[in-house]
């Protein structure tokens, strides 16, 4: 039995394994000297497990005793979390490196953070579930305050930490009110006793559940850390942030909701209809105000959020589906647009303050199209591929008869789009300044950049095909 | 051979659009020409050998969509046959001509604009040629739409001249008044026959007849219902009246373009387009009435119109759009072919007369108005006699009676004749012989003020005043030849022998020799008693038709149908003696009206529209139909339209949006940056806060217990 | 009523208490002191579900080193609560309001508490005669091995984190290198010269 559970939790076993042998490497060999190389070696570990999930899984298998589920579902997401994790990883040494804080931790850390992510997404039980949560989330509290010298930094990792052990109690909370009707934290348990209908106890857990995840996911109202993290974490970290974790969160969000409280679906639609609906307007509304582009992308993170979360309200397969394409695609465009930010340098000390893009077409005219589809592409204009995503949402949100949530989220992509555009503006026709952005880029940062922005023009064929896989991965969750 | 004539001068339109910077202007001039050439030789190799069995070639499947089948088909009868050589014939003549005519045009300056002309007047054959070959009615309007475009492109060709544009864009919007007909009447078809393709269509015609429609809040009968819009359709293509402001604008684009789309070839797709359905039309005798109304109305119209205008290529104008008034008239009546004869006819004569007041207004340095022409007839002498045939031809001068003439004579008498025949001396054959009186008037007003009496107008003009190259006369004499013969060769074909025009046009009767040839006998006998019924009678016979249309020519066999009881074109050749010679005299009446007014006493006009002021000014301001519209339609549009944008795009909408962006959302905006305020505690708080509100909302909704 | 009854109730108040006074109390020590009361009042809770290791554990763990921990932590940082507090106290009517809401919620809520059918069958049964450590390893390296990994790989994060975020490099000082001293060879340490007089070096 156990040898079969462990054949299960392979890649997971191999990543951690691969974290604590790199970390005995790291220590022994010169410390932060190992660091790039490190950097490498981590991010093609991601590559090769991602190909591993990717092309070996098959069919749906359970491990420990049900707390370890490997289905369809779980694996595009680890997929989707592997290649986002990569990416950002290898774009963020140029920075790192730039600013001294390139140490040999950074990549174990977020190594772990991603074994983590994978046990959450796998995850048949509130304890594991909690578990993957707890390992994914300390990492990211430690990276966070990376850059100790820094006040921001600091000050990002801690008010992180803190609302997170509070999200964290929250979860715990509604989990144990779960527990206490259910008898049992494996979710087949609990969808089998919501069968017969459920007391208002139970609901209160899973509300509580469902805000502990919200945190997670940084939906409105439980989105207030993001801003301030996203703008004190070094860049790199920002970019992480709004990458992989944000998909894990939302894939676990799925299981939870469908895996567990499955059967109960008209219980829980409205409260994510709700927070959709106020992080679609509030991320959209208060990024109009922001002048740092990074405070900017944790607004239009919430945003996307709150369109991720009109696929999950749905309660169908198909919004699980479109939530499941809305996120590889938010995901994509984030890491071009992360990959730009991360250049944005002025005498070679990185600058976030978006005044600094003003006629940044003159002096860089291929980057700044390749930012302007960026842009296009997450505000959704159509054709570009952002604008699918949102199609995607919309549609799953209409056909479960909740053309309200539909009609809301038209409404605060129009608004959110100004924001977009607003950028767009100011390279193509921002006043003049006397010191522009540095030119050049990394080669790195320069391949995400415009890969990632033909990607949004090239996708619009058929989306990379993405869409079937996305409908296997749903069918196997919702049935 | 049928790809080639079709497609030869798509190709060139192409080349030469898009290619010519590679082959040069004269290169693509050549081109385009050339292969307009080729096109023309098969064209009439065809029309020659065709024996007038209807062929349909298939090219490629173009719509499939559920029963919507529309494949890209040629299909290839009389009709067609006859288009064809209408059009590339003035076509191919039109782009030779155009080598002189557009040699230098001060309009652009040092821009290169001939291989732009050189393509658009080959894209405009393509489109027509693709109207006039279309086996099904989806490819039918996408030609029927083509040539609107290229009319639009060709008439706004001077696209620095404001008046251009703004006629190029009167014309684009009248014809889409049409086009809704039109279009409508497609849909009717496909959703009632469930088939757009022509002979699913005509076998249908007959069933459609017994068919009521429900369209606008009334019931109509389908055949008829449908036959009238199409007749709207043909009306904004063919300038019929209350659709026909555009047509004198149009006269805006180079004189070229007016031979070609505004004379020959476009302007008659409408008479095409109600003879190419003329088994639906057969179906529907209240429609046809109304046709042979409103064509006889323009035919008249037009003519008092063009008794007055100033502007040479306006006169020519009114002057078209009168004739296709007769063309309708006959087309209206049922004699499909004499429709057909006289739009041949005409192409050549009025095509004759558009290229030659084109040489008059390129040897006089683009001078139109005949005010200040004169005593071109030395300076201008081929042209003169170009235009003197052109001239002869129009008016249909020949010898009564008998069937010599030019070809205005043989296929305007025609038309005549049947429309006394039709309606039994009616309505529409006055008209028509009224405008035949007023055709000739301001046909020979024109030659008189143009050739004759002493120069008027600008000295310099007229001593430069020079013939015309002989890449432009050539064109003329071509011309000349058609507008002398082709009535005389053809008459038989179209219009003189019954038995000829069936095997012409490939119409073979079903065991209905006999019966046919009694009836006709007995209507000729019974013509004088029967005045004014015709109507009634041709729709008796449509139920005749109906319940037993066994001996008669089967709907969508050969190229037209004509209905078992129809025997207008036998009636015609019976009509008196008096009848035959009315359009001669009338001819004779307008020509020494003229000459009087213009050759004899010169101060006679100005004397008449002193004494008949507001009736002149009725007529040179063309009935006032272009202020009506403005009044009646472009105005109000006009006024909605600004409505809209000034206080409902404007204030409300975004007086709207602009509250909404400029005053709500910054201050939600800032609310939001306020509500961030950094400390822990706060976010704690909104958390709390979210989590009460969730809380409350399940407890209040209940979940099931 | 039971004494066992009696005591579950005791230590269940107590543990209550002792949380609350955590938060509310103005002293930071007092507040750890508090918590002590928490940690061991739920030790008892422990002992009575015949769970004695646990609580054991629960007193050594963390009374006897976490808490005290705290306890030189919050001597040792000087913040000024008051401050917070001052801030807090602008929301309070809002948090009680809030607070009353959802204390009535929960009172719906409990008073209406239903077990959903079968629940008693899906517990987890008490570990009956066998012994409590015994038991615990059945659970953390059998049923729970996945779990208890994890946890593992959690404290080694934590573990991480400590060290990256306070461990400091200095550069500016001299550090003590043992390998050196010890490897040091005394004849390579020290160079003669020959000075000539009058001459310096």
């Amino acid at each position: 039995m156990i040898s079969s559970d462990i054949q299960t939790v392979l890649p997971e076993i191999s990543l951690a394994v691969f974290a604590m042998l790199a970390l005995l490497a790291g220590v022994y060999n010169g410390k932060d000297k190992t660091a790039p190389m490190m950097v490498w070696l981590t991010s093609g570990m991601f590559v090769l497990l991602a190909a591993w999930i990717g092309y070996g899984g098959e069919g749906t298998t359970t491990a420990f005793g049900g707390m370890f589920v490997n289905d369809g579902f779980a694996r595009f997401a680890k997929v989707t979390i592997l290649l986002s994790a990569a990416a950002v990883l290898l774009m963020s040494q140029d920075y790192m490196t730039k600013l001294g804080l390139l140490r040999f931790e950074y990549p174990l850390l977020v190594a772990l953070s991603v074994v983590g992510m994978m046990f959450m997404v796998s995850a048949g039980d509130l304890m594991a579930l909690y578990m993957g949560l707890e390992l994914q989330s300390l990492a990211l509290y430690v990276v966070a305050s990376l850059r100790r010298d820094s006040v921001k930094s600091t000050e990002a990792g801690l008010k992180y930490f803190v609302l997170g052990a509070l999200s964290s109690g929250l979860l715990l909370y509604g989990a144990s009110l779960t527990y206490g009707f259910a008898g049992t934290t494996l979710f087949s348990g609990i969808i089998a006793a919501a069968d017969g209908g459920v007391s208002l106890g139970m609901l209160f857990g899973v509300v509580f559940m469902l805000a502990g995840l919200a945190f997670k996911v940084s939906a409105a109202p439980f989105h207030m850390w993001t801003p301030d993290v996203y703008e004190g974490s070094p860049t790199p970290v920002t970019a992480f942030f709004a990458t992989a974790p944000k998909v894990a969160a939302m894939a676990m969000f799925a299981r939870v909701v469908h895996d567990a409280f499955g059967g109960i679906v008209g219980e829980w639609q409205q409260i994510i209809a709700f927070l959709s609906v106020l992080s679609m307007f509030l991320g959209a509304i208060a990024a109009i105000g922001q002048t740092n582009i990074k405070r900017l992308m944790a607004y239009s993170s919430i945003a996307h959020m709150g369109f991720a979360l009109m696929g999950l309200a749905a309660g169908t397969a198909f919004g699980v589906q479109a939530m499941l394409i809305y996120m590889a695609i938010y995901v994509t465009m984030n890491i071009g647009t992360f990959a730009f930010i991360l250049s944005m340098e002025r005498d070679g000390r990185p600058v976030t303050n978006i005044a600094s893009l003003n006629q940044y077409a003159k002096t860089e005219p291929l980057k700044a199209l390749a930012v302007l589809l960026l842009m296009f592409s997450l505000a959704g204009v159509p054709p570009l591929v952002g604008f699918f995503g949102k199609f995607y949402v919309l549609r799953a949100a209409y056909d479960a008869g909740l053309a309200w949530l539909a009609v809301a989220g038209v409404v605060a992509s129009v608004i959110g789009a100004f924001y977009y555009l607003r950028i767009v503006f100011y390279m193509y026709f921002g006043a003049e300044q006397d010191d522009p952005l540095d030119r050049g880029m990394p080669p790195v940062l320069w391949g995400f950049l415009v890969v990632t922005a033909a990607m949004m023009l090239v996708g619009i064929v058929n989306l990379f095909g993405i869409e079937p896989l996305a409908q296997a991965a749903a069918a196997t969750l919702v049935n | 051979m049928e790809t080639i004539i079709l497609f030869a001068p798509l190709i060139g339109a192409i080349i030469g659009g898009f290619g010519w910077k590679i082959i040069g202007e004269t290169g693509a001039q050549w081109l385009t020409t050339g292969l307009l050439f080729l096109s023309c030789f098969l064209s009439w190799i065809f029309f020659l050998t065709h024996d007038g069995v209807t062929e349909t070639i298939h090219l490629m499947t173009w719509i499939q969509s559920g029963t919507l089948d529309a494949s890209w088909a040629i299909r290839m009868d009389r009709l067609t046959a006859i288009m064809l050589i209408v059009i590339t014939t003035v076509s191919a003549l039109v782009h030779l001509y155009s080598f002189g005519y557009m040699a230098h045009d001060e309009n652009f300056g040092e821009a290169k604009y001939k291989a732009r002309f050189f393509a658009y007047l080959s894209l405009f054959t393509f489109t027509m040629l693709m109207l006039v070959t279309a086996d099904n009615l989806v490819q039918l309007f996408f030609g029927w739409e083509g040539v609107g475009l290229a009319s639009y492109l060709l008439i706004g060709f001077y696209y620095r001249k404001p008046s251009a544009n703004a006629a190029a864009i009167k014309a684009f919007v009248v014809n889409r008044v049409g086009d809704v007909g039109l279009a409508l009447a497609m849909m009717a078809l496909f959703f009632l026959t469930d088939s757009i393709k022509f002979d699913d269509i005509f076998a249908a015609a007959p069933a459609l007849a017994e068919t009521e429609l429900s369209f606008l809040w009334t019931n109509w009968n389908a055949a008829n219902l449908i036959a009238f819009l199409l007749f709207v359709g043909a009306m904004g293509k063919s300038a019929q009246l209350f659709l026909h402001t555009w047509l004198p604008d149009a006269m805006e684009g180079p004189t070229p373009v007016s031979a070609l789309i505004h004379a020959a070839t476009m302007v008659t797709a409408g008479v095409f387009l109600i003879c190419r359905m003329s088994p639906l039309m057969e179906f529907a005798p209240e429609t046809q009435t109304f046709i042979v109304f409103m064509g006889a109305s323009t035919a008249f119209v037009a003519a008092t119109i063009g008794l007055v205008q100033n502007d040479i290529k306006r006169v020519i104008a009114y002057s078209t759009m009168s004739q296709l008034g007769y063309m309708f008239v006959a087309a209206g009546l049922g004699v499909y072919s004499v429709a057909m004869f006289h739009l041949l006819t005409h192409a050549f004569f009025k095509a004759m007369l558009f290229l030659g007041a084109g040489s008059v207004i390129h040897g006089m340095h683009h001078e139109q108005d005949m005010r200040n022409y004169g005593g071109l007839r030395k300076k201008l002498p081929m042209t003169f006699y170009a235009m003197l045939i052109g001239t002869l031809a129009i008016t249909g001068v020949g010898i009564p009676l008998t069937h010599i003439g030019f070809a205005g004579f043989l296929s305007k008498d025609a038309v005549i004749e049947s429309a006394f025949a039709g309606t039994n001396g009616g309505y529409a054959f006055w008209m028509l012989v009224i405008a035949a009186l007023f055709t000739s008037f301001y046909s020979w007003r024109l030659m008189f003020l143009t050739f004759w009496g002493k120069a008027r107008g600008d000295k310099h003009t007229h001593d430069h005043a020079h013939e015309s190259p002989k890449v432009m006369l050539v064109p003329l004499g071509v011309l000349a030849i058609g507008a002398v013969f082709s009535g005389m060769v053809w008459y038989g074909s179209f219009f003189g022998d019954h038995d000829k025009v069936n095997s012409f046009f490939g119409i073979t009767h079903v065991a209905a020799a006999d019966d046919h040839g009694a009836m006709e006998v007995e209507d000729h006998g019974d013509a004088a008693t029967q005045e004014g019924t015709a109507i009634a009678e041709e729709h008796d016979g449509d139920e005749a038709v109906v319940a037993d249309h066994g001996p008669a020519q089967v709907p969508g066999q050969g190229a037209i149908y004509i209905g078992a009881d129809n025997h207008v074109m036998d009636d015609a050749h019976h009509v008196p003696t008096w009848v035959k010679v009315s359009p001669f005299l009338a001819m004779l009446i307008g020509f020494f009206t003229a000459y009087m007014f213009y050759i004899v006493n010169p101060s006679l006009p100005k004397r008449l529209a002193e004494v008949q002021r507001p009736l002149y000014l009725f007529l040179l301001n063309k009935w006032y139909f272009d202020e009506i519209y403005d009044f009646i339609f472009v105005r109000p549009t006009m006024a909605v339209g600004h409505f809209l944008w000034k206080r409902g795009d404007g204030n409300v909408i975004d007086g709207g949006i602009n509250g909404v962006a400029l005053g709500i959302l910054p201050f939600l905006t800032r609310l939001s940056g306020r509500m961030q305020t950094g400390y822990v505690f706060t976010y704690v708080f909104a958390m709390v806060i979210g989590i009460t509100v969730i809380l409350t909302y399940v407890t209040l909704s209940g979940g099931y217990n | 009523m039971t004494p066992i009854v009696i005591a579950f109730y005791l230590f269940a108040v107590s543990t209550i208490t002792g949380g609350l006074m955590t938060v509310v109390s103005r002293n930071p020590v007092h507040s750890v002191l508090w918590l002590i009361l928490s940690f061991l009042s739920s030790a008892g809770l422990f002992v009575l579900l015949g769970a004695e290791f646990v609580a054991m554990l629960l007193i050594i763990v963390y009374v006897g080193a976490v808490a005290v921990l705290f306890l030189f932590v919050v001597m040792m940082l000087d913040v000024d609560f008051a401050e917070l507090k001052a801030e807090m106290t602008r929301y309070m009517p809002l948090a009680l309001l809030i607070g009353v809401v959802i204390l009535m919620q929960f009172a719906l809520a409990f008073g209406a508490w239903d077990y959903s059918d079968g629940a008693a069958d899906r517990i987890a049964s008490p570990a009956g005669e066998i012994h409590n450590t015994k038991a615990l390893g059945l659970l953390i390296y059998d049923k729970y091995i996945m779990l208890f990994q994890l946890s593992g790989l959690i404290l080694l994060v934590a573990m991480i984190g400590a060290i990256v975020l306070t461990l400091r490099h200095r550069t500016d000082i001299k550090r003590q290198d043992i390998v050196g001293q010890m490897m040091r060879d005394p004849a390579k340490q020290m160079e003669l010269k020959d000075v000539k007089p009058g001459q310096g070096l």
